[in-house]
């Protein structure tokens, strides 16, 4: 056993509203600068919807990720021999206009326009060339555009799902959509750092951020190109790329990221997952059917005496073992099994997680009235206003299964809560409802009570950097200079 | 005294920039090093210049090593006519491929505004001295052949000189104009290393051949 700790997270999808803070609050603290003014290190989507940039998920395009082999997985379209090979043009990587062309509006035209007879316009300018342009996308430009054309219909998770299917579900009094905010997942195995030739990519020993050297960033740009879920993007004006840093200076100072923090829906949890670092190889290489499960059983329990024995000869300090026992993200993953990955088939075992939406559930009626037992809930779970087949191919390889279990418990806890407080149901209902699904009553109110009343400190358990003891432990502090502290203070200027 | 100053003094002066030149902006700008890549703003025509010109130039490199390294192989092997005609052949592909992508380059650059934020003074330098080099050496092969033999016989000398400290220039005087430009903007164009894009081909990322996948970084120091 190699066991590590990793800062992981759980986003509660049934919880967010759209509203977009989260990226704001990123945006302001870290990517408002030039070079940067495409990069939305937290971005938003509308499901069914092509993202940002248009169509990341179909790697047919992109190339991103792992793909089984072998042994061990192997990079999709990048690699020792694939990456030097094609050093002189990246041939997947995403181009400007696949993400959007940056603008800003120039508002001073309101002000200083001459007298006329229009209304004054504030005309928007390229953030590259400075010239007037006219925006044709934006980084969440099909916002709630659910069943559009151009947007929806060409998601590509519903390559399973038939074309009859795909028109009654858009049509209008069916028509359903929710948000998926995604940023960096701090994966395990990320493909970010295999791709990238000059190392600059690396994952922290002690808390799993993966962050790029831009030092050592040569702008090569196959950690945009290979990472799938295209969380790696190149600053045009800095010749370097970037990427989503979890806000680790606030984490060393026991600040929840700046996203979380904000996040108005209250959807985001963080905290320590502690891992065998050892099994990697196996569960980023396992069947696809399986990846959800290897990747589960890569998560140590940390209430286990034999896990607790390992962590401490491997040196993990106790306050994060204390953290990882009270990490919301061990409850909703492993101890509740209500959070999934996204996209497993993507091999690079993501670290952040989310709990699948349960959606305005399809009521079914009869004689007039709203059948409310369970078995019509179990079945109103499969007439969900989005196919089984779409979420899976989200969350779980396309496993429906998996999807349908977490559906259900979800269900399983509001049928437990509405007996408890509403107390119109039979109590064999609630129970049979739990029972159904593996839960307690004990379970169902702590999942009830996470899901909607945390506290700050429930929600981001985050454990104490041990930076300082890292170095004064050590005898030999010179050994340490310019290893760690401030990195280069520098203008990020270029121009030779 | 041109000769002098052409053939001695600014080819120190480059190997000179280019060693303490690119040593200092690794150390002390290593920020910069890189070739501030443009693909990320255009992304289609690049693929026509740059893969032509970088894998003509990568050619065309190793070709002008091999005859300053190993002369007489050279010329044993241009003893048959075939094999010379194969070698100059291959040459001069070598040098139109590099030709064509480094025109893609420029016309793209000229073409798309989108471009011109990224285009520093430098780099208009860069492109002058890169078709002044590429031109004067497919001149060189048309109009004075066989540069494969001569030059192992008379060029190769002269390097070696040079890097003998010993700097022999009687046989480099002698030459024709266009050969002499060839031979003094390539020095130029080392000169220019540190201080322009060209850096970047010091930094290939030879270590990804070795080094494992994942890379793993602790503040403690691990057991
Ligand atoms: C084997 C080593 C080399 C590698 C790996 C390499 C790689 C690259 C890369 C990745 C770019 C950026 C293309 C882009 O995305 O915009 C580039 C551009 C460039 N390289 Fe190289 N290069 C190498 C050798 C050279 C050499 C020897 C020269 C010339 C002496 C050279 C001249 C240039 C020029 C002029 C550009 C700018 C192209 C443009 O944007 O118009 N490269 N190179
Ligand atoms: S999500 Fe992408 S950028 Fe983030 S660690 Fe994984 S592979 Fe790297
Ligand atoms: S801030 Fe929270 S609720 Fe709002 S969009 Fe982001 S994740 Fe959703």
């Amino acid at each position: 056993m190699n066991i590590r700790s990793q800062i992981a997270m759980v986003f509660h999808l049934d919880k967010c509203i759209g509203c977009h803070t989260c990226s704001i609050a990123c945006k302001n603290t870290w990517t408002d600068r030039k070079g940067a003014e495409y990069m939305w290190w937290n971005n938003v989507e509308t499901k069914p919807g092509t993202g940002y940039p248009t169509k990341w998920e179909d790697q047919n395009i992109y190339g991103g990720g792992f793909e089984k082999n072998g042994k061990k997985p192997k990079l999709k379209s990048a690699g020792k021999a694939k990456g030097l090979t094609t050093i002189f043009y990246n041939p997947k990587l995403p181009a400007m206009d696949d993400y959007y062309e940056p603008w800003r509006y120039r508002y001073n035209d309101l002000f200083e326009a001459p007298e006329g007879d229009d209304q004054p316009t504030a005309l928007p300018i390229s953030d590259i060339t400075g010239e007037v342009m006219t925006p044709k996308a934006g980084p969440n430009w099909d916002d709630d555009f659910s069943g559009s054309p151009d947007y929806a219909r060409n998601d590509v998770n519903f390559k399973n799902v038939s074309k009859e299917e795909q028109d009654a579900l858009f049509q209008l009094e069916r028509m359903s959509f929710f948000y998926l905010p995604r940023m960096c997942n701090h994966c395990l195995n990320p493909a970010c750092v295999a791709a990238c030739p000059s190392g600059a990519i690396y994952k922290r020993g002690e808390d799993g951020v993966v962050l790029i050297n831009q030092e050592k960033c040569r702008g090569w740009r196959f950690c945009v190109s290979s990472c799938p879920y295209k969380k790696s993007y190149y600053n045009w004006k800095t010749g370097k790329s970037e990427k989503c840093i979890l806000c680790y200076p606030r984490l060393e100072t026991g600040q929840a990221p700046a996203c979380m923090h904000s996040c108005v829906g209250r959807i985001r949890y963080l905290g320590v997952m502690l891992y065998d670092a050892d099994k990697i190889k196996y569960a980023a290489n396992a069947e696809e059917r399986d990846l959800v499960k290897s990747q589960m059983d890569i998560y140590l329990n940390p209430f286990d005496e034999a896990v607790i024995e390992a962590a401490k000869k491997a040196g993990i300090p106790d306050s994060t073992m204390e953290a990882a026992q009270k990490s919301p993200v061990w409850k909703f993953v492993k101890e509740w099994g209500l959070a999934l990955p996204l996209h497993p088939e993507f091999r690079t075992l993501p670290n952040l997680f989310y709990v699948p939406p349960l959606l305005p559930a399809m009521a079914s009626t009869a004689n007039n009235v709203y059948e409310s037992t369970s078995e019509s809930l179990w079945s109103t779970i499969e007439q969900s206003r989005l196919p089984m087949e779409y979420l899976a191919s989200l969350f779980s390889a396309g496993d429906k299964e998996i999807v349908k279990n977490i559906l259900k418990k979800m269900m399983a806890v509001r049928i437990h809560r509405r007996n408890k407080t509403v107390g119109d149901l039979e109590t064999d209902e609630s129970a049979k409802a739990l029972n159904d699904t593996g839960l307690t009553p004990e379970m169902a109110d702590a999942i009830f009570r996470l899901t909607s009343l945390p506290l700050y400190d429930e929600r981001f358990v985050i454990p104490p950097s041990h930076r300082e003891e890292a170095i004064q432990m050590m005898e030999e502090t010179h050994e340490y200079r310019g290893e760690t502290g401030l990195g280069f203070t520098k203008k990020p200027k270029r121009g030779l | 005294m041109i000769n002098t100053l052409l053939f001695i003094v600014l080819p120190y002066v480059a190997l000179i920039l280019l060693l303490l030149g690119s040593i200092y902006r690794y150390r002390f700008n290593r920020f910069t090093v890189s070739s501030l890549s443009s693909q990320f703003l255009e992304g289609k025509e690049l693929f026509y210049g740059s893969v032509p010109f970088h894998w003509g130039l990568v050619f065309l490199f190793f070709g002008h090593l091999i005859a300053f390294l190993f002369p007489r192989s050279v010329i044993a092997w241009n003893g048959i006519p075939a094999r010379l005609f194969i070698l100059e052949i291959a040459a001069f592909s070598f040098g139109l491929l590099t030709l064509s992508g480094l025109i893609m380059l420029v016309a793209r650059r000229v073409n798309t505004t989108k471009l011109y934020p990224v285009t520093s003074k430098m780099d208009v330098l860069v492109y002058m001295i890169l078709l002044v080099q590429v031109i004067t050496g497919l001149w060189t092969a048309v109009g004075y052949r066989w540069g494969s033999s001569w030059f192992a016989s008379v060029l190769s000398p002269y390097l070696k000189s040079i890097f003998v400290f010993n700097p022999d220039i009687a046989s480099v005087s002698a030459m024709p104009l266009i050969i002499k430009i060839h031979i003094v903007s390539a020095f130029v164009l080392v000169g220019m290393v540190p201080f322009t894009r060209f850096m970047h081909f010091l930094v290939f990322p030879f270590t990804y051949i070795w080094r494992r996948y994942q890379v793993v970084i602790w503040n403690k120091k691990q057991a």
